[in-house]
């Protein structure tokens, strides 16, 4: 198992590295730090001296991958690429644009990231999952029909009308929560409830429909027929024996998911102004921070290898015949 | 000549994407397997309804991919003989042409659907009893919006009603005609008596749904007809803050979710069957560096990928402003821009797919006989294994498409989608937010684009589910 698990880990570096240079070569061998800077500083204040102020002040002014200038290790170390780049795989981020250090700001933002995504993702997977286990229970049947019909239209509407919708419904004309905004402790709940409701609601069309393919395509196996033959109950059958045997498709799409919990949604946080990773990922893109977005990018890629590891991982818990060794 | 032809590279991929549809579907009609395949999408009822309203929307998309340039009339109104033509700044679409009162009536600012007065009060002058003018607070008239009511605004809603009940009749007689014309292509095509064409047509009997057309026809004209006669003098769907036709707006967001939702799909589909047959088939260190690329690829967050991908785009077409002689071309550009960067980012799930089958297709026995007796792997791969993934390209097609669409309102709200100019559902969402915040309540705009990105998307989910059902061997057995 352990043995397994570094494998996998080892497998992952190449992977973390390729991430590593496609992010690079999309930042700064399509635009070069001059474009950059003059992004950044405005049409108005453009000067070459400020120019080269803003990219020695960030340590854009070496070069990329190669410094020719330096000597031994000092070669390889003095380019923009290593200090930039490669110092990620440390922890290392460096600053943000308004100069604070994007790794503290990460660890603070993860909270009320997961605030938010953690309830979503486990009230999302039991509403979605009841709720296909139900369709299936009265599979070809008018409410079988119906609830796909309402599965395909929930699906059709654009997650952006569920929160405006949602926001505009439930905080603005009932004044029943906030409608942004986020408190610390307790208080908490009154900010987090709404976007979870909506986050929940948005995915249940979806969602659904695919576990209730999961599961017909599953009672058309054989153990079900012999189950139904020794005379188990159809509730029986579904819970003891699809259910469980379901779990192994259902895991392979749901666990890669949890490590991308603390990245947040872009959509929700932004638009309930919640300060976490997500709305933190909006501010930068709109305000041209590539330093954040190229950290959040690695940490995003990174995150989604473990949730592949783990997805492996989580078989054997359920299924005991899958062994790694 | 009156105008000059303007060619966006989208519309050049627009066009060859019908063109090839077209030759897909000859190739079709030619192939027995597939044939049948259409042939029960054809007799799925929610396929065809979902089908007819999808061309309704190719219509106005391809309406709008025709792009031109105005010419300017001289000073005396006739050009000067041997004067160079001028043409105006502005690129416009065939659909813009067909708009014209829709685009060019434009009011100061928000007025409500069908409105005669604009949506806030604002300080006007009115002639009071005594003939002075006073100053009031007041609704101030719209300048265009039921104009031809003149000051007898109380017309309003006899007048409407009146264009509504001739709408609905000639709608009616329209789908009548199209009605009989069905029935009569059925009598001649099956050499059957009317009542029993009537009957093959209305009871589904054929092997066409035709019945369903027919509805989706029936109620897409009794909305569409009193739409366009209410258009010509009302803003249908009101104004929004500069004052410009919601109606306008929603049909021209048309062409851009189609342009998302296709061209994309143009841009993964050679990628992903390529690289996904070749890692299946040569297996080894092909198979190893085509592995490592999509795990690569797919290893970082969608989202993310394309905001840094988009983000670079821009700050290339901000540094350089010459390469564009339009702000249309521009648009255009970074609509393209758009596309190939979500095609980079999706091809990776299809390529995985392939790779898997290709995989399990070359263990079987004719390809090793075919292996066996020499013949390259080109053609094997060409005559024996693309016929046989067929089936998963279609299906992921016109699966990928409402995503796409989907993907698009985000990521244009996000702001990393397509240029501001643009028009599409998503800018159209982004500014209707924040007039959610008004009072009174603005509420027109979002709900116009919430109507036709809904039933753009629910068809497209339709006729997916039909296709899927049609081509997927392991459903096919069902049946």
């Amino acid at each position: 198992m352990l043995a397994y698990v570094v494998r996998r880990l080892l497998y992952a570096l190449p992977i973390l590295i390729g991430v590593n240079l496609i992010t690079f070569a999309l930042f700064f061998v399509v635009n070069t730090p001059d474009d950059m800077a003059r992004m950044q500083l405005g049409v108005k204040r453009v000067t070459p001296e400020a120019i080269a102020r803003w990219k020695a002040e960030r340590g854009y002014d070496r070069p990329l991958f190669f410094n020719d200038e330096a000597s031994g290790a000092a070669m390889f170390t003095e380019t923009i690429f290593f200090s930039k780049s490669a110092r990620m795989f440390v922890g290392d981020f460096g600053r943000a644009e308004d100069g604070r250090d994007i790794a503290r700001e990460i660890v603070t933002r993860m909270g009320p990231s997961l605030a938010i995504a953690l309830p979503t993702f486990v009230l999302g997977l039991l509403v979605s999952v009841s709720f296909a286990l139900l369709l299936t229970f009265f599979r070809a049947t008018y409410l079988d029909f119906w609830g796909v019909v309402l599965c395909v239209a929930m699906m059709s509407i654009s997650g952006l009308f569920y929160i405006i919708g949602g926001q505009y419904l439930i905080s603005k004309l009932w004044k029943l929560v906030p409608i942004s905004g986020y408190g610390g402790g307790l208080d908490a709940w009154k900010f987090v409830i709404l976007p979870v409701v909506i986050g929940v609601v948005s995915g249940i069309g979806s969602s659904t429909r695919w576990y209730r393919t999961i599961f017909i395509e599953e009672i058309a196996r054989d153990y079900v027929r012999t189950a139904r033959a020794k005379g188990l109950s159809e509730a029986a059958v579904l819970f003891r024996h699809v259910l469980r045997n379901a779990l192994i498709p259902i895991l392979t799409g749901v666990v890669v998911v949890i490590p991308l919990l603390f990245m947040g949604s872009l959509l929700t946080e932004s638009f309930f102004g919640i300060p976490g990773l997500g709305s933190y990922t909006i501010d930068a893109i709109n305000a041209q921070d590539f330093a954040v977005v190229r950290a959040m990018v690695f940490i995003g890629s990174l995150l989604y290898i473990v949730g592949l590891i783990l997805t492996d991982l989580s078989y054997t818990f359920v299924d005991p015949r899958i062994r790694f060794d | 000549m009156p105008f000059l032809p303007v060619i966006l590279w989208s519309d050049v991929l627009i066009w060859l994407l019908l063109l090839a549809a077209l030759l897909f579907g000859w190739l079709s009609a030619r192939n027995p397997l597939w044939r049948s395949a259409w042939q029960r999408v054809g007799r799925s009822r929610a396929g065809m309804a979902s089908a007819t309203l999808l061309l309704a929307f190719a219509i106005v998309g391809l309406l709008d991919s025709l792009h031109y340039r105005p010419r300017l009339a001289a000073d005396g109104g006739q050009p000067a003989a041997g004067q160079p033509a001028v043409y105006a700044v502005e690129v416009l679409s065939l659909l813009d042409a067909l708009l014209t009162p829709l685009r060019t009536r434009n009011e100061k600012t928000y007025s409500e659907p069908l409105a005669t007065r604009a949506h806030a009060r604002e300080t006007i002058e009115v002639r009071g009893g005594d003939g002075r003018l006073q100053q009031v607070r007041d609704h101030p008239r719209l300048r265009h919006g039921g104009a031809h009511l003149g000051a007898d605004e109380g017309r309003r809603d006899a007048d409407v009603a009146g264009r509504v009940l001739r709408a609905l009749g000639l709608a009616l007689l329209a789908w009548a005609t199209t009605v009989l014309a069905v029935c009569g292509g059925v009598v001649r095509a099956r050499r059957c008596a009317w009542r029993v064409a009537w009957r093959r047509v209305w009871r589904s009997e054929g092997d066409f749904a035709w019945n369903a057309i027919l509805a989706t026809l029936a109620v897409l004209s009794l909305l569409a007809m009193p739409v366009a006669l209410l258009a010509a003098e009302y803003h249908v769907f009101g104004t929004d803050k500069v004052g410009q036709d919601v109606l306008y707006q929603v049909l021209k967001s048309v062409r851009t979710a189609l342009v998302i939702g296709l061209v994309t799909t143009l841009v993964m589909l050679p990628l992903s069957v390529l690289l996904g047959v070749l890692a299946g088939y040569f297996r080894g260190w092909v198979d190893d560096l085509i592995q490592y690329l999509y795990t690569t690829l797919s290893s970082i967050p969608g989202v993310l990928l394309i905001a840094a991908a988009v983000l670079m785009m821009q700050v290339l077409i901000d540094t350089h402003p010459q390469w564009f002689a339009t702000a249309a071309e521009r648009a255009d550009l970074r609509l393209l821009a758009l596309c190939f960067i979500l095609g980079v980012t999706s091809w990776t799930g299809l390529c995985r797919l392939l790779r898997g089958e290709t995989l399990k297709l070359r263990e079987l026995e004719y390809i090793q006989a075919a292996q066996a007796f020499g013949v390259s792997s080109l053609r094997i791969i060409g005559r024996h294994i693309l016929p046989n993934l067929m089936h998963i390209v279609i299906i992921a097609l016109v699966m990928d498409f409402s995503s796409l669409v989907l993907a698009e309102a985000v990521l244009s709200y996000v702001g990393i989608g397509v240029d501001p100019t643009m028009i599409s559902f998503g800018t159209m969402i982004n500014n209707a937010r924040l007039e959610l915040a008004r009072e009174p309540l603005v509420w027109w705009s979002l709900s116009a684009a919430f109507l036709f990105m809904f039933s753009l998307v629910l068809a497209a989910n339709l006729f997916a589910d039909a296709v899927r059902d049609a081509f997927d061997p392991r459903l096919a057995g069902s049946q």
